[in-house]
């Protein structure tokens, strides 16, 4: 088997260069000096979802722009700013997408409910097990 | 067990293809639009990008006469070609404003200089931080402000050739 070509194509292959060349923002990949600002500011980061690797939070993703809203987060936490103020700030400009905490929306209520659907189900079931088990 | 009981499983598997080809078939829309559609364009200052070239600011969008905001990189690729059509923009009278995105100074000069400058002012946004107030996600993209400083049009991606007529009467219906 002639292996030479594949390898010559793995040799030739380059990354794409799709990011830009500045370096990280301060804060991107540095944590606060202050353990109960970071804290909070790490709470947030994991429950912000990343604009670019959409199943990811900005805490665990390596695109720029999520490097870009942690130092933004950081610098907020920093200055004194809520948790609860900054989320409220990126939902202004991208909507309830952008959040991974479950809110109480119309639209997150079968969420919520599902789990009362579900026991009224096995509750059901197990009533009619008891049932024929009776009478067999 | 009754006989309707018995093909429920049968129903249920049939059910969930038809949702699994139905989603194949009309994809979703993975863009994640700007909330601000309808709202005062953000209090901004921007450096300026280039020496040689004013930056913008927030009260350079509320002019009376709408404009095309595009923010852009020299280290995107897509922003290339969309150039090209922001010079017809341009020289259909469309005024355009520039926001370069985590960039240096001597690569956006020769982006310019290879691909043309359909700018009138261009921002500097080193760390992203303007592009995040606006609700946008990526390069290039591209906001209708009307001469109020209202967005009234968010363009997510390049302005191609075949979005020029379109963009047109964005602009128009934005005066």
């Amino acid at each position: 088997m002639n292996r030479l070509p594949f390898l010559l194509a793995i040799l030739l292959a380059q990354p794409l260069l799709a990011d830009s060349s500045l370096p990280p923002a301060y804060w991107a990949n540095r944590q606060l000096p202050d353990p109960r600002q970071e804290a909070k500011a790490e709470a947030l980061m994991a429950e912000v979802r990343c604009l670019v690797c959409q199943g990811q939070s900005i805490a665990d993703s390596d695109a720029e722009l999520a490097g870009d809203m942690r130092d933004l987060i950081r610098r907020r936490i920093a200055a004194g700013e809520k948790p609860s103020a900054i989320r409220g700030w990126l939902v202004q400009r991208y909507g309830t997408w952008i959040s991974y905490k479950p809110t109480d929306e119309p639209a997150a209520w079968p969420l919520w409910l599902a789990p009362f659907g579900l026991l009224l189900v096995g509750l059901w079931f197990v009533r009619r097990r008891i049932g024929q088990r009776r009478r067999g | 067990m009754s006989k309707a009981i018995r093909f429920a499983p049968l129903a249920l598997l049939l059910l969930v293809i038809v949702a699994l080809v139905w989603r194949l078939a009309t994809p979703v829309d993975t863009n994640v639009h700007s909330k601000l559609g309808g709202r005062p364009v953000p209090f901004f200052t921007l450096a300026a990008a280039l020496p040689t070239k004013p930056t913008v600011s927030s009260t350079d969008l509320a002019t009376g006469q709408p404009r095309l905001v595009n923010i852009f990189a020299s280290w995107c690729v897509p922003c290339v070609s969309e150039v090209k059509v922001l010079q017809g923009l341009k020289s259909r009278g469309v005024p355009i404003d520039g926001i370069d995105i985590r960039d240096r100074p001597a690569d956006l000069t020769d982006f310019l200089a290879r691909n043309g400058d359909p700018y009138e002012r261009i921002g500097s946004d080193p760390q992203s931080q303007l592009q995040i107030a606006l609700g946008s996600s990526g390069v290039p993209e591209s906001f209708i402000v009307d001469g109020k400083g209202i967005i009234r049009y968010q363009h997510i991606g390049a302005i191609e050739a075949s979005d020029v007529p379109m963009i047109l009467t964005k602009l128009e219906q934005a005066k």
